[in-house]
């Protein structure tokens, strides 16, 4: 495990475990992720990868009886410190989710411009939509029915808007769980070549089942894995090109070529 | 195959027949004693139906014609004024159980909702009548409110709970991870996705009441006259019918048979508007 110094980063988990209830499911990672880089979570199903994502933002306690152990570093200091307000945590790691979560009662404007500033008004609020809508490469599919509903939208492209709406908060981190997960292959194309045009100005780590997508999208590739009592851990966690032709561990190198998950 | 595995087969489809005949049966029963009372009052009640009836007080005995208006007015009033107390403390209440569902507190309340659900609205008369009836020696179309507003809280609290937990966690979560404070997740992105399924809530608790009674006798208790004043007693609807049943007049009986026959008719608007309101909730939400 490449745990490196976590001094200097924008986002690391320091000894980080979380549990539902009595149940650990994700125990002791340590990982600092890259700046301005995509960072993949992969691992098979069960091995705590989304619920080390969650804890990032601290959506993880939303849960019932979810609760974390361990320190997360936001340009160096814990999300999870006394009286550290989680909203404003939020607010700096935006997160997509696995399926596309339009708000059903508003429109394409509105979702989008959701999160940015009330005092934004008229023209000020319609440019920060177009913004984020053009970093999504959504734009020029809504720019004529920004009053309608998303739900008129494609999968592919609520997504899009669900991303075009955490970047209008204008966040460091963005979490993504899977975000391709629920699309068709040339939605899910387009939502890749985006991650790697993001990481232009945001630094993404995003969860994915897929290995092929990991190998094309990330620049650093963290393995993980439940132990035989459920809980998941960090196996390794490297540069892609590295981790998946030369994998240190043994169990990485048996999950890469397909002989479990 | 053997003779004893087609003779299970054949009594299982016997059976099966007969299941369905029989559930057919029920539904035949149920469907047609509702026909049978709505035809009941039509044929018995449309002819008290005029634009009189609607807009005129009452006449006295011996005197033809004469409406309802004043208790048309009165029924509009009180459960305007039961609503307007009820949806805020529901709709609050519910937000809250569905926010902070666990715990002594929230399950306490749950419960005693249920309970008050299954009190005899003549218990909550009597309750409005010791309270606001009594201590001030008057009887009011507010205390009937109040009487109103308890039999359509426990509705309205359960319901709005259902309604707002209903809504997919992952448009809660995506609003929280957007940093929106858990009230204005709730409130601004929630509720109204929830919205739809809390008004056909409203419409239904408005059709209950419309047509309760019992707790009339001893708080709104009935005037002959036009009252816009909740603080004096009131006509309603629902008071006069019972009223002018009892009465030994044929003329006063009719009008009773029209009175009940406007109750069921707001009732079934009220129902088709609960329909449709359904309807759009879940138009919104399969997407």
């Amino acid at each position: 495990m490449t745990a490196g110094t976590l001094d200097g980063q924008l986002l690391a988990a320091d000894d980080l475990s979380a549990y539902y209830g009595s149940r650990k499911a994700v125990g002791n990672v340590t990982i600092a992720f890259r700046r301005r880089a995509v960072t993949a979570l992969i691992g098979p199903s069960g091995c705590g990868k989304t619920t080390l994502l969650r804890c990032l933002n601290r959506i993880h306690e939303v849960g019932f009886e979810a609760r974390v152990e361990g320190r997360v570093l936001l340009d160096g200091a814990d999300i999870y410190a006394g009286g550290v307000d989680p909203m404003s945590i939020r607010r700096r790691v935006g997160m997509v989710f696995q399926r596309p979560n339009p708000f059903p009662t508003l429109s394409i404007l509105d979702n989008t411009t959701a999160c940015v500033p009330r005092g934004l008004k008229g023209k000020d609020r319609l440019d920060a939509a177009e913004r984020a809508l053009r970093a999504a490469a959504l734009w020029d599919e809504v720019r004529d029915k920004l009053k309608s509903s998303p739900l008129r939208l494609s999968g592919g492209q609520q997504q899009r808007m669900c991303i075009a709406r955490a970047i209008a908060a204008e966040p460091e981190v963005l979490l993504m769980d899977e975000p391709t997960a629920s699309l068709d292959p040339i939605a899910t194309a387009v939502i890749e070549e985006l991650m790697s045009t993001l990481t232009k100005d945001f630094t993404i780590v995003a969860v994915t089942h897929n290995m092929q997508q990991a190998a094309r999208v990330s620049n650093v590739t963290a393995f993980m894995l439940a132990d035989e009592t459920g809980i998941g851990r960090l196996i390794e966690c490297d540069d892609t090109a590295k981790l998946f032709t030369k994998p240190t561990d043994r169990r990485t190198e048996d999950y890469i070529t397909g002989r479990f998950g | 195959m053997d003779s004893p595995r087609y003779a299970r087969l054949g009594r299982r489809r016997i059976y099966g027949t007969l299941g369905v005949a029989l559930a057919l049966c029920c539904a035949a029963i149920a469907a047609a004693s509702l026909l049978v009372i709505l035809g009941y009052v039509v044929v018995k009640g449309v002819g008290a139906l005029n634009w009189e009836f609607l807009t005129q007080l009452p006449h006295p005995v011996g005197v033809p014609g004469g409406g309802v208006g004043n208790g048309i007015w009165g029924t509009i009033i009180i459960i305007g004024i039961a609503t307007l107390m009820a949806v805020p403390v529901g709709l609050l209440t519910g937000i809250y159980l569905a926010l902070f569902g666990r715990g002594v507190i929230p399950e306490s309340l749950r419960f005693l909702s249920d309970v008050l659900s299954g009190v005899p609205s003549i218990a909550i008369g009597l309750f409005a009548y010791a309270v606001l009836v009594a201590p001030l020696k008057h009887f009011s179309g507010f205390s009937a409110s109040f009487a109103f507003m308890m039999l359509m809280l426990p509705l309205l609290v359960r319901t709005s709970e259902q309604a707002i937990r209903s809504v997919p966690q992952a448009v809660r979560e995506g609003a929280l991870a957007l940093g929106m404070s858990n009230f204005r997740a709730t409130v601004g992105i929630v509720l109204p996705t929830a919205m739809p399924a809390i008004v056909t809530a409203l419409l239904l608790a408005i059709a209950r009441v419309t047509g309760e009674t019992a707790p009339l006798l001893f708080t709104a208790f009935g005037t002959q006259f036009w009252e816009s004043n909740p603080n004096h007693p009131m006509a309603v609807l629902a008071l006069q019918v019972f009223t002018y049943a009892i009465s030994p007049y044929p003329s006063w009986q009719a009008q009773a048979w029209g009175g009940a026959l406007l109750l069921i008719l707001a009732v079934l608007i009220l129902s088709l508007g609960a329909r449709y309101m359904l309807g759009r909730a879940a138009k919104g939400l399969d997407a």
